[in-house]
């Protein structure tokens, strides 16, 4: 029977991985399902925020610390965090309660990602216990910090395989006094990603840029103050007259959630695929995938697709010849032992990456198998 | 500063270098004569100089492939060299390493504005890759103040930063794709037009390593649209922590403005003298630019000089037309310049939280009487980046080493108050034995696991960003592992 491990402090954390004979299945709040064999071990027990400085626009928080319990403190002062992590659990089908440690360990970057970065650009130091037990510190709480190789970046995105969170400190922004969506009524994936290119390309600063194939409309947003809003929303609405009708909408939070979890193929079967391409490559690449249902975000650049079970999408691209890459975001276990989570690297990047997981986890103790991608790796997982 | 001592055997074997790479390379790439490698003897940090054993100059990827390839067989250290502005170091040879230099790289490989991406060589210059997309209004925005020299190559070694990197980001928050010549001289393609590469982020710790873990030959840059229009203000007061109040209290209402720069007594009077650019004798000067269209720009500095009023300024300056803004932006542009005119200076660059200013610009006057040298503060006060520069006389004996002990100082001072010791200049050799003081050893140790992955036998960029004792251990042990 698997064990449940729920250090209280750093140094708990350390002796439970320094004490670990056997793999651990490194959570958060385990939101996002992805199995692994052995005892869990789970930040949750690391909570609180440790230092909030508004005028710096800086947070330093615990891994385990819920997310929502750091937006409530940050609206309280009129800010967020503008990299919108995505919330994955009613498309996942999990429970819990998704922590800071958790967004930053997957990356987690919403629809504003074309505009103000992904979650590891917010991300300005780490407190980290390797697979040898160690505490490590790296990056600090200041904006711009090039003291030393930038191991923060490297930590974010790493699902735990290199080491598990215990502290980070992150930039935040404020919250926009006004947020409007402008939606064209656009029929043509090609025409609908010329729009979001204009848009994007426009000087209008635009924040997020999605198409819904299922209702045919291509949603832009501007965020800033209300005077700035309106002028940027009337210019931009005249310069995509040409590409459908649009109309303006007021509150778009919920949209823009619906759009950045997913949320379109909830309650649906099949598999779950996120894609990451050049925006002009997903028109010709969205008909070769054998998609059940699409939605376009990133301005084209992020395709999620909902295929039928075993579909493997990366041959699809490759026959396309369209770069890129695909995670599998929901799979079942047949799936993802047969395809893998994560898109195969090239043979030198497959390497470097094991290299570095070989020095950081010595003893292959830490989600092992989670992200690594080489077939001929025994004991690999999805 | 002390520089492992070059190994007599690479020295020895010079001769059957230089025929293995002219093997390679055409004529006009290999520099080998003492009188022409000197040219590349130092870089940005001038005081410190060596030359070289050769220097090459390849024209694509294939010719970086075969250079390193050549030098990993032969054991002989690289240094890759960007445009040679670095002023941390970056860039300065040892006597037994060749200058790997990618300045004929240069070439635009594609722009591509429909998915808003750029494609270039490594060598070309950072003003020149805004100027291969200024045709169509847009720019690359990471703006570092060497920006007409400095190569791109230089920008990801360094992950430089510059005056709009509130707004914009620095160079890691701007670059999506690279191409990467390992040490052994295989060449990775990492990244691409389209975000977030797969895999572990090696992207983001490649941007930053200071040409130590690969040499990038071509990179995918992000490029954007330009905003309709820019304009700044200037905001005089009488005390320092009146205008660090207010720079924080501007930030705290929401308003993000590209650029806040800050300069303090000693640097508005050198500035002025050199530039005449009007700017009014106090304390403090902010200038702060917001960008948009007319009305956008309105509606910002409206709120800026709301709040600024707060603090009772001693002047206040909205720049009505470009000939006002230029005038606004003069005395800063040239403030490096109006210090080389007084004296040699050195420029520090540690960051710290924007809360602790006042506190650090106190503590950095009182160390200027200690130690009897002039400080002039000019920094990018939004994200807390300093920029003391210390004056000294570099004929006068003694000075050098008062002024670097009195920048450590400086130095030690930001990471004490929760900053680094280097926001955007990066570490070189300037800053390496200060890294003990910021990391310990096993933070330090995590950092040279990635470097012993990627260039196990430490050949690239010697004696750089680590304590000198901790990189040669580590070099000494890879050869001998062999």
């Amino acid at each position: 029977m698997n064990k449940m491990l729920t250090p209280q402090s750093e140094a708990e954390l350390a002796e439970c991985i320094t004490a670990a004979q056997a793999p651990l299945h490194i959570i958060g709040g385990g939101t996002r399902g992805c199995a692994v064999a052995g005892d869990a071990l789970t930040t949750q027990g690391l909570s609180g925020i440790e230092l909030y400085e508004p005028g710096s626009l800086t947070l330093v928080a615990k891994a385990g610390t819920p997310l929502a319990e750091i937006e409530t403190l940050l609206a309280s002062e009129g800010q967020r965090m503008a990299f919108e992590p995505m919330d994955m659990r009613s498309l996942l089908g999990d429970s819990g309660t998704p922590t800071i440690g958790g967004a930053f360990a997957v990356n987690s970057s919403g629809p504003r990602r074309i505009q103000g970065g992904a979650a590891r650009d917010y991300l300005l130091g780490v407190r980290f216990v390797d697979g040898s037990g160690q505490v490590i510190k790296n990056g600090g709480r200041v904006m711009k910090n090039v003291t030393g190789y930038d191991l923060v970046k490297l930590m974010a995105g790493a699902h735990g395989t290199l080491g598990v969170l215990s502290e980070v400190s992150l930039k935040v922004l404020p919250i926009p006094e006004a947020s409007v969506t402008v939606s064209l009524a656009v029929a043509d994936l090609a025409v609908a990603v010329q729009a979001m290119s204009a848009a994007l390309g426009s000087p209008f600063d635009v924040t997020g840029a999605a198409y819904d194939p299922a209702v045919g409309l291509v949603h832009i947003r501007l965020e800033g103050f209300a005077p700035s809003v309106a002028y940027r929303q009337e210019k931009l609405t005249a310069d995509l007259a040409r590409f459908g009708t649009a109309e303006t909408r007021q509150s778009s939070e919920a949209l823009w959630k619906y759009i950045g979890s997913a949320a379109a193929f909830v309650g649906r079967t099949g598999d779950v695929w996120r894609i990451s391409v050049k925006p002009s490559d997903a028109p010709r690449l969205a008909p070769q995938l054998g998609a059940e249902a699409l939605q376009f975000d990133w301005g084209g650049g992020l395709i999620w697709a909902l295929t039928p079970e075993g579909a493997d999408l990366r041959t699809r691209m490759a026959q396309a010849g369209v770069a890129g890459h695909a995670t599998l975001v929901r799979g079942s276990g047949e799936t993802l032992a047969a395809l893998g989570r994560f898109q195969p690297q090239a043979r030198p990047l497959e390497e470097i990456s094991k290299g570095l997981r070989r020095r950081f986890d010595p003893r292959g103790l830490l989600n092992p198998g989670l992200m690594d991608t080489d077939p001929m790796t025994p004991g690999r997982m999805g | 500063m002390e520089m492992p001592p070059p190994d007599p055997a690479i020295l020895a074997r010079k001769a059957h270098l230089v025929a293995r790479l002219a093997a390679v390379l055409p004529g006009d790439a290999l520099i080998q004569d003492p009188r022409e490698t000197r040219a590349y003897e130092c870089d940005g940090l001038a005081a410190y100089r060596c030359p070289p054993l050769l220097v090459v100059l390849p024209r694509s990827t294939q010719e970086v492939s075969d250079i390193l390839r050549i030098c990993h067989e032969e054991g002989v250290p690289v240094v890759p060299r960007g445009a040679g502005t670095s002023l941390a170091g970056g860039a300065l040879p040892t006597a037994d390493s060749v200058i790997l230099g990618v300045a004929r790289m240069n070439a635009v490989l594609e722009t591509d504005y429909e998915d808003r991406v750029i494609r270039v060589q490594s060598g070309r210059t950072n003003l020149s890759v805004s100027g291969a997309v200024e045709e169509a209004d847009f720019f690359y925005a990471p703006d570092p103040s060497s920006q007409l020299a400095c190569a791109i190559a230089g920008n990801i070694a360094m992950n430089s930063g510059g005056a709009h990197c509130l707004k914009y980001g620095v160079t890691t928050n701007n670059l999506l794709g690279v191409t990467l010549v390992m040490m052994d001289g295989t060449v990775v393609e990492i990244g691409g037009a389209h975000l977030d590469a797969a895999g572990l982020d090696l992207l983001g710790v490649i941007c930053g390593s200071e040409g130590q873990l690969g040499v990038v030959t071509e990179a995918t840059l992000r490029i954007l649209r330009k905003p309709e229009g820019a304009r700044p203000v200037l905001i005089g007061f009488d005390s320092n922590e009146v205008a660090g109040t207010c720079v924080s209290d501007i930030i705290k209402a929401g308003v993000l403005p590209v650029a806040i720069e800050f300069m303090d007594r000693p640097c508005i009077e050198a500035c002025e003298a050199f530039a005449k650019a009007g700017y009014p004798m106090c304390e403090a000067l902010l200038i702060i630019e917001v960008e948009g269209s007319e009305a956008e720009i309105a509606h910002q500095l409206r709120l800026i000089v709301e709040i600024a009023q707060r603090h009772n300024p001693v002047e206040l300056r909205e720049a009505s037309d470009a000939d006002e803004a230029a005038r606004i932006w003069l005395g800063r542009k040239s403030a490096f310049g109006a210090m080389g005119q007084i004296n040699d200076y050195m420029c520090l660059d540690g960051t710290i939280p924007v809360g602790s200013l006042p506190l650090v610009l106190r503590r950095i006057g009182e160390l200027s009487q200690q130690y009897g040298l002039a400080v002039a503060n000019v920094f990018h006060a939004g994200d807390g980046n300093m920029h003391p520069l210390i004056l000294f006389d570099a004929n006068k004996p003694g000075d050098l080493e008062l002024c670097e002990e009195f920048g450590a100082e400086v130095l030690k001072l930001c990471v004490d108050v929760g900053g680094c010791l280097t926001g955007e200049h990066g570490v070189g050799i300037e800053k390496r034995d200060l890294m003990l003081y910021q990391y310990s050893p096993r933070d330090l140790e995590a950092q040279l696991m990635v470097k012993d992955v990627f260039d196990p036998k430490w050949l690239l960029n010697p004696a750089k960003v680590f304590p000198l004792s901790i990189s040669e251990d580590r070099r000494r042990a890879a050869l001998a592992a062999e």
